[in-house]
């Protein structure tokens, strides 16, 4: 008997499959499944969490719906994987934030977004916001930089930790030992897997989304978005290295290396959210989680309108509308950040943690098989 | 919309394996093709839904092949599973041609992988589909569609029009109205009849009745039917079938693979008797899985009970429904409806004549019986350790031997010894005539794409001329 009913039939599936395993060719979690006879709450969380929802199982069951068995893995792990995020939530009273997801986190980026705008005009005078600022420093005419870097260090900070506590939980749940952190060569495989989204491609031939023809569609846009992050990430790291290091105060001329990688990354972290939305909005209903495609949008929408601002910034920085611009991409930076540990950008989190694993389990098998 | 009134180049009947290499083979040669699939399209494929692997020749090791598999050696294993019984030109002729098959199949999408976990033994002979049967089908109809070839699910025929072994028309049910689909060849590819129960109570009797059918209820045999009565010439014995035992609360159509059991050769096997019936230590079970459906249906209710104990509950894959388990094999017998007395005592009989031996499930093993009838050959070991399990199986049937006689050309042969004008048969509406009796693992879908492709070839040419 298991916690839920949502792992009741996550059980049910994971019988089936592994009575069957045609599936052990397109990605992680059949071989994971194979490694077991029998399936623990945690067990099938982990494998819940390793699945990457490419719907290839799906599209290539001979049991999936409107067969008896109803197999249809990939929508009963959506769920099983949102209720998991549920539960290993940091701090436990923030659980509810995963069922109304996408109203908690517009609720919170409006907010954000008009703390800036308020905060900037209760600061300064209506000269300083809507004023033209140029030059380095231009910026700190309406946030003073300590201030900034007090404020986003501060959320950032509070986002790592409360996902190092999710972390802990699900490593917890899925009865690994903490120690195995220092397994370096899982770490890397899992790294490389992560990297490549080596399963997010059906065994090879790309994901299902809208029907059985498969395309490397949303691998490509997840690609633009995460290295898209990446770049932005890298971009406000090597700025704040500029300021505290060379003493260079943005804003920075735009074939500046901050500039240029914020640049790249932003119109990745807008064609690949974008792209994800439009796959999202064609995808086959009977693969899609309906209760939570709030939190799936909210977090791609940000993403996305985090972007936007940001490239609005680069492009009107030189104008009137840099004061209320500056607030609008703050605000949604900020919102990120606080949200992250409560929507859908935990996902890329627990997956490593799982890849983590299964790379793990799979040396330990290897290793066995040589004995 | 399909275009019903068009005359065809070839119109393909079926939606499996045979059909599809048939209808891609007839449009790469520059026919007009239609497929009239009378399943829905969810149960598109017929019995190709539930495979999952495909034996073909290769003289040497490949990606996904772990050694050379020569044409001898597939025709000595042919020769073997069916004592003999299969068409030695035909056979020959399928197994130099499954050669090419392995490179022709991929070059139409279908993907291969090494053979799953828990099937060693076929890694060296049979070539797996990645993602299985329905994966290989989807494969096979998106780039049956990207070249042009026209299909039309829901499309039951109901009739054929047939004039002295010449095809003219097939009568096509679509709603209300009956169709007439002009063509100007046919590939029959539509399967056998083992859905169809009262077809099969003909040869069987009332035991039909208790026959689960592993694949979807849309092979009911009607063309075969149509064609056999339409001076189409006969091949294969009516009662001959593949057929394994399978889990008796399976569901009557559609349970697929994962109904099988692999633990006979780490148990025994007993009747509604509670009697053995047949050395359940035979040989490696990939090559005796096939016999023991024929061997349950022979038996009082069509019912047989697995029988084994804790020390082997580990050693067989998962199965969907887990086995019935009592702390002693008088409960056991309780709760399959057995005579407690009976069991015990087969039970015992067994373990009374069971010889030290090293046990060794993958060889032929020296754990045999001694004095008893019928004995059990290998991987005898005493049931003594509680709790005790049981499996209850039927006879899942997978697919019929009765079918059309071709030559090579995949071209169907009539009942006066003449080939037919302008019909071709694939896939198992033909399987007969190189599978007499027995089966192979993966041979089913060999027949199917050697011969779909050779009728669709042949049917594209022979609509030129």
């Amino acid at each position: 008997m298991h916690g839920t009913r949502t792992l009741e039939e996550a059980d049910r599936l994971m019988t089936v499959c592994n009575s069957c395993r045609y599936c052990e060719g397109l990605c992680a979690v059949f071989p994971a499944m194979e490694m077991r006879r029998a399936f623990s709450d945690g067990d099938l969380n982990y494998l819940a969490n390793l699945c990457h929802a490419c719907g290839a199982c799906y599209t290539d069951c001979q049991f999936s719906p409107p067969h008896e068995y109803d197999v249809n893995v990939p929508k009963a792990f959506a769920v099983a994987r949102a209720e998991s995020w549920a539960a290993y939530v940091w701090p436990r009273a923030f659980a509810g934030v995963f069922a109304r997801n996408g109203v908690a986190i517009s609720v919170i980026t409006a907010l954000s977004v008009a703390a800036f705008v308020f905060g900037f005009a209760a600061l300064h005078d209506h000269q300083v916001l809507f004023g033209i600022h140029t030059g380095p420093g231009a910026f700190y005419a309406l946030m003073p930089h300590n201030a900034m870097v007090v404020l986003f260090s501060a959320a950032f900070l509070y986002a790592v930790l409360a996902l190092a506590m999710g972390v802990r939980a699900f490593w917890r749940d899925i009865g690994e030992p903490v120690g195995m952190v220092g397994d370096a060569g899982s770490l890397w495989q899992a790294m490389k897997d992560a990297a490549a989204l080596r399963y997010l491609d059906g065994g090879g031939s790309g994901c299902v989304n809208e029907d059985e023809r498969p395309s490397d569609r949303r691998k490509i846009y997840h690609h633009l978005t995460f290295y898209g992050f990446l770049l932005c990430f890298a971009a406000t790291s090597l700025a704040t290295l500029y300021h505290y290091l060379l003493a260079r105060e943005a804003p920075y001329p735009w074939w500046d290396l901050p500039v240029l990688l914020g640049t790249l990354g932003g119109i990745g972290l807008i064609i690949g959210p974008a792209g994800l939305l439009a796959e999202k909005s064609k995808r086959d209903p009977a693969l899609v989680d309906q209760q939570r495609t709030g939190m799936d949008v909210a977090f791609t929408l940000m993403l996305f309108l985090t972007s936007v601002t940001g490239m609005a910034l680069l492009v009107w920085r030189d104008s009137a509308a840099m004061g209320p611009l500056l607030a609008l991409h703050l605000g949604m930076v900020f919102s990120l950040f606080i949200t992250m540990p409560y929507g859908k950008f935990v996902h890329g989190i627990y997956r490593y943690a799982a890849l983590v694993r299964y790379a793990r389990e799979r040396r330990q098998l290897a290793h066995g098989n040589q004995e | 919309m399909v275009d019903l009134t068009r005359k065809r180049d070839v119109l393909v009947i079926g939606g499996g394996n045979a059909a599809l290499c048939a209808a891609i083979s007839a449009r790469r040669s520059g026919a007009d093709v239609l497929i009239l699939e009378g399943a829905p399209k969810f149960y598109r494929g017929g019995n190709t839904r539930h495979t999952r692997n495909m034996r073909c020749a290769h003289d040497a090791a490949t990606d996904i092949l772990t050694g050379p598999y020569t044409e001898q050696e597939f025709f000595e294993d042919l020769l073997r599973v069916t004592d003999g019984h299969t068409d030695e030109e035909l056979a020959r002729h399928m197994i130099r041609e499954s050669k090419d098959i392995l490179d022709w199949i991929v070059k139409q999408g279908v993907r291969w992988q090494p053979s799953l976990g828990g099937t060693l033994s076929l890694g060296r002979t049979n070539s797996f589909f990645l993602g299985g049967g329905r994966a290989m089908l989807n494969a096979l109809y998106l780039t049956a569609e990207q070249l042009g070839v026209e299909i039309l699910y829901d499309a039951e025929v109901i009739d054929l029009e047939i004039d002295q072994g010449m095809f003219v028309s097939a009568r096509l049910k679509q709603r209300d109205a009956v169709i007439s689909v002009r063509a100007s060849t046919l590939v029959a590819a539509s399967g056998g009849f083992e859905a169809n129960i009262e077809w099969l109570k003909q040869y069987w009797g009332a035991a039909a009745d208790n026959f689960l059918i592993r694949g979807t209820p849309y092979n009911r045999g009607s063309i075969l039917k149509m064609l056999l009565e339409k001076g189409v010439q006969q091949v294969g014995d009516p009662t001959q079938c593949h057929a394994v035992a399978i889990d008796a609360r399976a569901p009557k159509f559609d349970g697929g693979i994962i109904t099988r059991h692999d633990s006979v050769v780490f148990g025994i096997v007993v009747n509604n008797r509670a009697l053995r019936f047949y050395d359940e230590g035979e040989d490696i079970w990939p090559k005796r899985y096939a016999i023991w459906g024929r061997l349950v249906a022979a038996q009082p209710d069509q019912i047989a009970y697995i029988i084994f104990d804790a020390s082997s509950r580990n050693s067989f894959m998962p199965t969907l429904f887990p086995p019935l388990e009592s702390g002693s094999i008088a409960g056991l017998a309780s709760q399959l409806d057995l005579d407690p007395v009976m069991l015990e005592k087969t039970v015992g009989d067994f373990n009374a004549a069971v010889k030290p031996g090293t046990f060794d499930p993958t060889i032929l093993d020296d754990c045999r019986t001694e004095r008893l009838t019928p004995p059990k050959s290998h991987w005898a070991r005493r049931i003594e350790t509680p709790p005790y399990y049981a499996y209850p199986v039927r006879p899942g049937i997978t697919f019929t031997y009765l079918g059309t006689r071709v030559n090579k050309q995949a071209r169907m042969m009539m009942s006066n010894g003449k080939p037919a004008a302008n019909m071709f048969a694939a896939g198992e509406i033909m399987a007969g005539n190189v599978l007499g009796k027995g089966y192979a693992a993966g041979i089913g879908m060999t027949i199917g794409s050697v011969f779909g492709r050779i009728a669709g070839r042949e049917a594209a040419q022979n609509a030129r001329n």
